[in-house]
């Protein structure tokens, strides 16, 4: 792709302005990183705050009676019961039981009518909103936001230095959403993130980013973070990549999302299945039959192991890949996602990774590779 | 600026420790571009090294980069503190950031090498 058709959010200004060095990503002239660097990005965050941009992602309103039993349809989740004013990890499935996509449900019903809130991959926004929109039943209605920007504050600091901007956020918990206004601009607000720490996810109108985004950066908490420490702090909080760790190949069980599929649509559940791919999935579920599994992997030496480096076992035979990795600056070790033989999902089993035709030894290890530190009140 | 180093266009450097033995690292410049070093790929000692080819491998945490051996040789040295503390590279990288010493094989070689306001300029263009 030229740079011509890369597109911008509203807040390019701030990131040139702030020195971010700005890389084409998933159609978008992002910010990779600022000055700070992305080691320093990574442990700021983890240690005070950091202030991302996420406004490439897609951002969705689903209105009308039925949005969510159309939601439901598409994903093995329990949208139906999902209280007003929460948020839920969702997984668009396809008839084989591959990943389409990962994403986030909010419901923001009221009694003016029922409201999901869905955020998607920056990757895949385009096909998501097609396949919502060829799923849409009479009566609900798909409205793009992309006229709002999608900003992430995240860190153990985060719950202070929001309370200051919107003091309604304090009582919030994990996963809580609300239409809040802070210093007077309508935002979403909700109580998630992408880097296993405590944090926000705000949705703002594009007019007011910039303006919000420099009133939460003037704290002095708070630094700008580019993509890269966004990769990293992911990986290390053990947080799937779509594209990488989760894609159409792999099911939500190979995956080692079964905690993301909701009992109710298990087999045995009051509304089981009910989604594409139901059978493959479920069928998994039961027998567990099924060769590869996701899991977590630390290195024994201090080489990183990249995406894409094969796995062997003591003998030397490929009993799998890996689909992230890098070097996790907090826990001070490489650490990676992989798909092995499910014979090798097992905790403390060793592997060995090929890179540069050594053989460096890494031990399956539980994850997130670091505590969750999420705000559950 | 420094009057002893000397550059190649691939961004190592070369100090002459006038016994026959280079002393090898990147370039300030180098490390920028790098970002913070999580681990270095260090050559083994005895090893044969060619001017142009890769002989050492710097990761950062974002991507690995080949290091470049900037003289024909053998390592005699590697600067073995690289694997416990890879930063170096970034806190000091002319100095104590030093990756491996070789011992020229053609001591002409550092004729071809820039001296470092030459290489600045290749920088800059």
């Amino acid at each position: 792709m030229s740079d011509v058709d890369l597109k911008r959010t509203p807040l390019y200004d701030l990131h040139v302005s702030l020195g971010g060095k700005m890389v084409p990503f998933a159609g978008y002239e992002m910010p990779v990183q600022f000055p700070l660097g992305v080691k320093n990005e990574h442990l700021q965050t983890r240690e005070k705050a950091g202030l991302f941009d996420v406004s490439h992602m897609g951002q969705v309103l689903l209105k009308g009676e039925g949005a969510a039993a159309m939601m439901e349809s598409l994903v093995p989740v329990d949208i139906l019961d999902l209280p007003s004013g929460k948020q839920r990890y969702a997984l668009f499935t396809n008839e084989e039981g591959g990943i389409l996509d990962d994403l986030m449900v909010t419901n923001y019903s009221s009694e003016a009518g029922e409201v999901l809130y869905v955020v998607v991959n920056a990757a895949c926004k385009e096909q998501d909103i097609a396949h919502m929109q060829a799923h849409l039943p009479e009566g609900v209605e798909l409205e793009l936001l992309d006229d709002r920007a999608l900003v992430a504050l995240q860190g153990p600091a985060a719950g202070e230095v929001m309370k200051r901007f919107c003091p309604e956020t304090a009582d919030m918990v994990f996963m809580d959403s609300r239409h809040l206004s802070v210093e007077g601009i309508d935002c979403f607000v909700s109580r998630s993130g992408y880097t296993g720490e405590d944090g926000f996810e705000i949705s703002i109108p594009a007019a007011d980013a910039e303006r919000l985004c420099k009133m939460f950066l003037d704290q002095p908490e708070v630094d700008a973070i580019g993509l890269g420490a966004r990769d990293s702090l992911r990986l290390e909080s053990g947080l799937c990549l779509y594209g990488n760790d989760i894609t159409t190949e792999t099911t939500p069980i190979e995956a080692s999302l079964i905690w993301a599929i909701s009992k109710i649509r298990r087999n045995g559940g009051d509304r089981a299945a009910g989604f594409p791919g139901a059978e493959k999935i479920l069928g998994q579920i039961e027998t567990k039959e099924f060769a590869t599994k996701r899991i977590g992997l630390l290195g024994s030496s201090r080489a990183p192991v990249r995406e894409g480096t094969a796995l062997v076992n003591e003998a030397g035979e490929v009993i799998g890949k890996v689909t992230s990795g890098s070097f996790g600056p907090t826990i001070n070790a490489p650490v990676a996602m992989a798909y092995v033989d499910k014979a090798y999902a097992v905790l403390d089993t060793e592997v060995f990774a090929l890179v540069r035709g050594k053989t460096l030894p890494m031990t399956v290890s539980r994850m997130p590779f670091i505590e969750q530190r999420y705000y559950r009140g | 600026m420094s009057a002893t180093l000397k550059f190649a266009k691939s961004h190592e450097w070369v100090l002459d420790n006038g016994d026959g033995t280079v002393t090898v690292g990147i370039s300030e410049h180098a490390t920028e571009l790098l970002g913070d070093v999580v681990f270095v790929e260090l050559p083994e000692v005895g090893a044969t090294t060619e001017a142009g080819n890769e002989f050492s491998l710097v990761e950062s945490v974002k991507a690995a980069s080949d290091i470049y051996a900037p003289v024909s040789g053998e390592v005699v040295v590697v600067n073995e503190a690289l694997e416990d503390a890879p930063e170096t590279i970034n806190e000091s990288p002319l100095a104590d950031g030093w990756i491996a010493k070789i011992k020229l094989a053609d001591s002409a070689e550092l004729e071809q090498l820039m001296a470092e306001d030459a290489y600045l300029a290749t920088i800059e263009e």
